[in-house]
């Protein structure tokens, strides 16, 4: 069995189904990207995962069913979170906001030291440790978002459109501390992205979501060679 | 100029106990963006829990830490048992139900103890070692623990894991859950805590005001006089602004012609004042909402 197994997903928001079934499984170390475009239920998948939506169908997560689960405990197996719009604490410090992300930790000697190594990752946020985490950039605050999913020493991070509303240098910038991270952590991650091109290139495998059905999936070179996706997600 | 000093400690000391209160109602406020209108009825019950214990022989030290940790067991269940429920209903229905507290608590209280007026010891002794002109032992007493006891709890706001653990759940409920905080106990934890506070300032003003089911209408008045004047969403801002308005209150009773049947309308005219003028307080954030 894959490390995170999703079969027969179908979420709803209210009365509103934005999921129709949803099948997809990612292998322990890989990176899957899922694209499509607005409103294809990209958001909704990773929201589900991390139960904050009401859902039916299975995701089995290292041999686990979260179904059931509360969000806390889903996030107590490992499984961190970049949400969308990248969830910052605004009023409190960079340093606060990374000692929440190791809110479910113990090991303070290691939260430390995990706490320098994410400023080794972002030096930028090194030099703004003390700054209110709400006057930082916006790819400042998509770097302390990805900074904070790391401070759980997650098995698995879930990464929401980590390119939103980002100029294209710091775009670059933050996948590449993407690839770095898996190079070194070996975490797992389940990525969304309109931007297909920059996803394709990090990720191992690829799923394309329409209206909340995926409608392809497979090795991304598979993607990135199709002609219609090509066409309506690449742009060329 | 003693009698300046003296109503200016004075003011100090009963300015102390609004902080309590103002700091009580804020924290709810920060966590719900909702007064907790039972805030000083519950510090009412607190005390009469307080008063009994000392009536069944307890120090009256024992029975304030008693009060006080029975007060914050006391909030976590209203939290979990009334207050959760309406979580998300509107807001008029949320109001009617801490309006419903208040009424609850206030009868309950009249049942259980009648409404006639009883004293209460104070926790300070009135030989101090010392004597002073200026101001009585309780006060002096009040001025102490109250620092105290804003000292610490700033300190654990600032300081401990589930302090910052409550400030991230109050501020960001959603992103608070994906860091594994379990964000309806920190409610609830914050509950505890504020009605804890209460308790402490219900237990220091009785001795002033004497013991009765409606003892703490004036002081949350003045407490949420406070409150807005230093801003409902900066905890030390309320902190300043209750002590204040207990300042004030006392100059304005002494100074101004008729100023002593004036005191309660002079916090309301104060809380009028802010709401109008400047909405944010002295220290509060101004809050811009995109539509």
């Amino acid at each position: 069995m894959a490390f995170l197994e999703v079969r027969g997903l179908q979420a709803y928001y209210r009365q509103t189904q934005a999921l129709f079934g949803v099948d997809f499984a990612l292998d322990e170390g890989s990176i899957t990207a899922i694209l499509g475009a607005n409103g294809a239920g990209k958001t909704t998948t990773l929201r589900a995962i991390c139960r904050m939506v009401r859902t039916e169908g299975e995701v089995v997560f290292d041999g686990q069913d979260l179904s059931g689960l509360s969000t806390e405990r889903v996030v107590g197996l490992g499984i961190a979170h970049v949400p969308e719009g990248r969830g910052t604490f605004v009023r409190q410090s960079v340093e606060e906001n990374l000692a929440l992300g190791a809110y479910t930790r113990r090991d303070r000697a290691a939260v430390a030291a995990d706490m320098e190594s994410v400023y080794g990752y972002f030096p930028r946020l090194g030099e703004r440790r003390r700054q209110q985490a709400g006057t930082l950039s916006g790819g400042e605050q998509q770097m302390l978002a990805i900074g904070r999913a790391l401070m759980l020493r997650p098995k698995l991070m879930l990464l929401d459109e980590p390119s939103f509303g980002l100029a294209p240098l710091i775009v670059q910038e933050i996948y590449q501390i993407m690839a770095r991270i898996r190079e070194r952590e070996g975490t797992s991650m389940l990525l969304v992205e309109q931007n297909a091109s920059i996803a394709l290139e990090l990720a191992d495998h690829a799923y394309l979501l329409e209206t909340g059905r995926v409608v392809m999936g497979g090795e991304s070179s598979l993607l990135r060679d199709d002609e219609d996706v090509r066409r309506s997600y690449l742009g060329y | 100029m003693d009698l300046f000093l003296q109503l200016t400690l004075a003011g100090l000391a009963i300015g102390s106990i609004y902080s309590c209160v103002a700091l009580a109602v804020v924290m709810i406020y920060q966590a719900t963006d909702h007064f907790n209108f039972a805030q000083g009825e519950m510090a009412m019950f607190s005390t009469y829990v307080a008063w009994t214990l000392v009536g069944l022989g307890a120090p009256v030290w024992l029975a304030f830490l008693l009060a006080v940790g029975i007060s914050f067991l006391a909030g976590v269940v209203i939290e979990r048992v009334i207050v959760k429920p309406v979580e998300n209903a509107p807001v008029l229905n949320q109001v009617i139900v801490f309006i419903g507290l208040l009424v609850i608590f206030n009868a309950a209280a009249g049942w259980i103890w009648e409404f006639t007026i009883k004293p209460f010891p104070s926790l300070f002794p009135e030989d101090l070692g010392f004597k002073s002109t200026l101001i009585g032992p309780h006060h002096l007493g009040v001025i102490a623990l109250t620092l105290g006891v804003l000292a610490l709890v700033f300190a654990f706001f600032r300081f401990t894991r589930v302090g910052l653990a409550m400030r991230a759940a109050a501020a960001n409920p959603d992103s608070a859950r994906l860091v594994g905080i379990s964000v309806g106990w920190m409610l609830a934890l914050g509950w505890g805590l504020a009605a804890s506070i209460g308790a402490v300032g219900g237990i220091l003003v009785a001795p002033i005001v004497y013991l009765e089911p409606n003892m703490m209408a004036g002081v949350l008045l003045y407490g949420f006089a406070g409150a807005l004047l230093g801003g409902v969403s900066s905890p030390g801002g309320a902190v300043l602004g209750g002590l204040v308005v207990g300042v004030l209150e006392n100059w304005v009773g002494q100074y101004v012609p008729g100023g002593s049947e004036l005191k309660l309308t002079f916090a309301l005219i104060l809380i009028v004042g802010v709401l109008v003028f400047k909405p944010a307080g002295l220290f509060g954030r101004v809050v811009v909402r995109r539509v």
